[in-house]
């Protein structure tokens, strides 16, 4: 069960079984049938693609409700930098995070600032020429299970930092209960997402065994009531403390950015992020040293569960960031950190080749040569009525056995026609005719 | 059924000068040993080796034929053609050796890596050429057991 948690589901009452979702998943994981969409669960890496195009909003993501922090005594917050950008006329990150305060939170931890943690390790990461090149980000969840998925060969050249958000909560909820005495377990901290796969990887950690964080609250459910708190702000208590670099994040190329490097790659959108990887795998981008794949567009100011335009909100974050108040991570500050929290992904990142067709190699030749046989006889028109999002899938599909050749209309048609001919062919052949045979049988 | 006789065969014709096409049939055979489960590793190399050997086709032949063959143990790449051939087999083993046209090099190809990056991929590789008739090129990869 806890294998294949997911954020995003399916409303099934709001699905038409139209063709938007198959057709753009990075991971051929959504079929139509009887009429409404089923997501694979294995295949499913909570990238939120399906979320952004489907017309009728029957793809949600599960997070949990602003009200759910009152199962805590104290709680924490964890604003991703993408918040930063949702608001007009802001020109202080103070006052999101003052914000923040007031809507009943005790303490304000940015991410941001756990992304100038994680810059600090990459750097010392990358100063290893033992480790695979190009090293690449564990920040966007997405992008490690396509990896796991689609590209197991490259697990190996994950750095094996954890992301900014699972940093940031041990920073958080260490220096909070130090600091005022209380039991870690009395603390909830919850992270404040644009990203549908921070949730699973909340439930369901990669690289490590359990996460740091408590909870997920969208973007989308907080931002009336943050907004509303925004507006009638007295002096609070809140220190800015991500640098520039930190605050960046949030676009696409921000992570690149900050490690001040020279040779690397900062790639958005999960079917770009997917070409390039295929170059990577076969190594014809030798001179990299760190690749940065973003799943959503632009970078997770593109996440679906946020508000703003994403590129609205990159020009926000652009300019906030110029602001923001914090300095680099001093050698002497990483040393006490790396000390006081778990900053290593210290579990292994098993390979998810769902993509294969049996693991006995003699059995996915039989198949794949099934496959060839019935997609061979298919239309090639790709149109996605039977609910499976090419031919080709719908031939693999067939071989699984998990959808029959006249799901495809242009073969049903054929054996309507078929049946239509025979039918017409054996009426001719009853002596009588057709009355005295209908009364026969 | 078959059992250790099974095999599964593609065949992709390649059309020389066709820079347009170039690494399609590459990551065909990629996709194909991936769903097949064989190890990644091997997948890695194979495809590498595939993908050289597509353009060499396409740089260096008149055009040809690039086959994937499976078996259970086995992973077989042919680059099969009809000339021109290779006069020096060991001189064009070489690194850094390049007979490439200048179209080929104005577009970033033509480092003379092609094919020791073929033998460096290859668990065995064997190319016989004659000037005139053409070349074959056949490069083997063992499927290890899980």
């Amino acid at each position: 069960m806890k294998e294949y948690y997911h954020s995003v589901t399916l409303r099934k009452d709001k699905c038409r079984g139209c063709t938007n979702c198959i057709k753009r998943c990075p991971t051929e994981a959504i079929r139509v049938r009887d009429g409404k969409a089923r997501i694979i669960a294995e295949r499913c890496i909570d990238c939120g693609e399906c979320i952004r195009v489907c017309p009728y909003h029957a793809k949600v993501a599960v997070t949990d409700s602003l009200s759910s922090i009152e199962k805590f005594r104290y709680r924490i917050a964890l604003p991703a930098p993408t918040l930063y950008g949702q608001f007009k006329n802001v020109d202080d990150i103070k006052v999101i995070l003052a914000g923040l305060k007031k809507l009943g939170f005790d303490y304000v931890y940015e991410v941001a600032r756990g992304a100038d943690y994680v810059t600090a390790f990459v750097r010392e990461a990358l100063k290893d020429p033992n480790r695979k090149r190009p090293l690449i980000s564990s920040a966007c969840p997405a992008i490690v299970r396509l990896i796991q998925v689609r590209f197991p060969e490259l697990i190996d050249n994950i750095v094996d930092v954890d992301s900014p958000m699972e940093i940031a909560a041990q920073l958080a909820r260490t220096e909070f209960c130090e600091k005022h005495g209380v039991k870690p377990q009395e603390v909830g901290v919850f992270f404040i997402t644009p990203c549908a796969a921070k949730m699973t990887s909340i439930r369901n950690p990669v690289g490590r065994k359990e996460s740091s964080v408590d909870g997920a609250i969208s973007i989308q459910e907080i931002y009336g009531p943050l907004y509303n708190q925004m507006n009638n702000l007295k002096e609070e208590d809140v220190v800015q403390m991500a640098s520039p670099f930190g605050v960046g994040w949030a676009n696409s190329g921000g992570a690149c950015l900050s490690l001040g490097i020279d040779s690397y790659l900062a790639v958005d959108g999960i079917q770009n992020v997917i070409r390039v990887l295929e170059e990577i795998e076969d190594e014809k981008l030798t001179d990299l040293e760190y690749f940065e794949g973003l799943a959503c567009p632009g970078g997770c100011v593109g996440g679906p569960l946020t508000v703003e335009n994403g590129f609205v909100a990159k020009n926000r974050i652009r300019k906030l960031s110029e602001k923001a108040k914090g300095n680099p991570v001093s050698e002497k500050e990483l040393q006490e950190v790396a000390q006081k929290i778990q900053w290593r992904l210290d579990e292994k990142i098993p390979p998810k080749p769902v993509m294969k067709l049996d693991d006995d190699i003699v059995e996915a030749m039989r198949k794949m040569e099934m496959i060839e046989e019935i997609y061979n006889s298919l239309p090639g028109l790709d149109c996605g009525s039977c609910g499976s999002p090419s031919c080709r899938t719908l031939a693999e599909d067939i071989v699984r056995g998990f959808a029959s050749e006249l799901d495809c209309v242009f073969k049903l048609r054929e054996k309507v026609k078929q049946l239509a001919q025979e039918m017409i062919e054996l009426s001719e052949k009853i002596p009588g005719g057709k009355k005295e045979n209908e009364r026969q049988e | 059924m078959g059992g250790n006789n099974r095999s599964i065969e593609q065949v992709f014709y390649i059309k020389a000068g066709d820079f347009a096409s170039a690494g399609e049939a590459s990551s065909q055979i990629k996709k194909t040993l991936k769903q097949l489960g064989v190890d990644s590793g091997v997948v890695r190399r194979a495809t590498i080796a595939a993908y050289e050997a597509e353009m060499n086709l396409i740089i260096h032949s008149i055009g040809g034929e690039l086959k994937l063959k499976v078996t259970p143990e086995t992973i077989i790449i042919t680059a099969e053609d009809k000339g021109p051939g290779i006069p020096d087999i060991d001189l064009a083993m070489q690194e850094g050796y390049s007979t490439a046209p200048e179209i080929a090099r104005e577009l970033g190809f033509g480092a003379g890596m092609g094919l020791p990056n073929i033998k460096r991929n290859a668990d065995r590789l064997n190319i016989q050429s004659k000037v005139g008739e053409g070349t074959l090129v056949e490069i083997y990869f063992d499927i290890k057991a899980r």
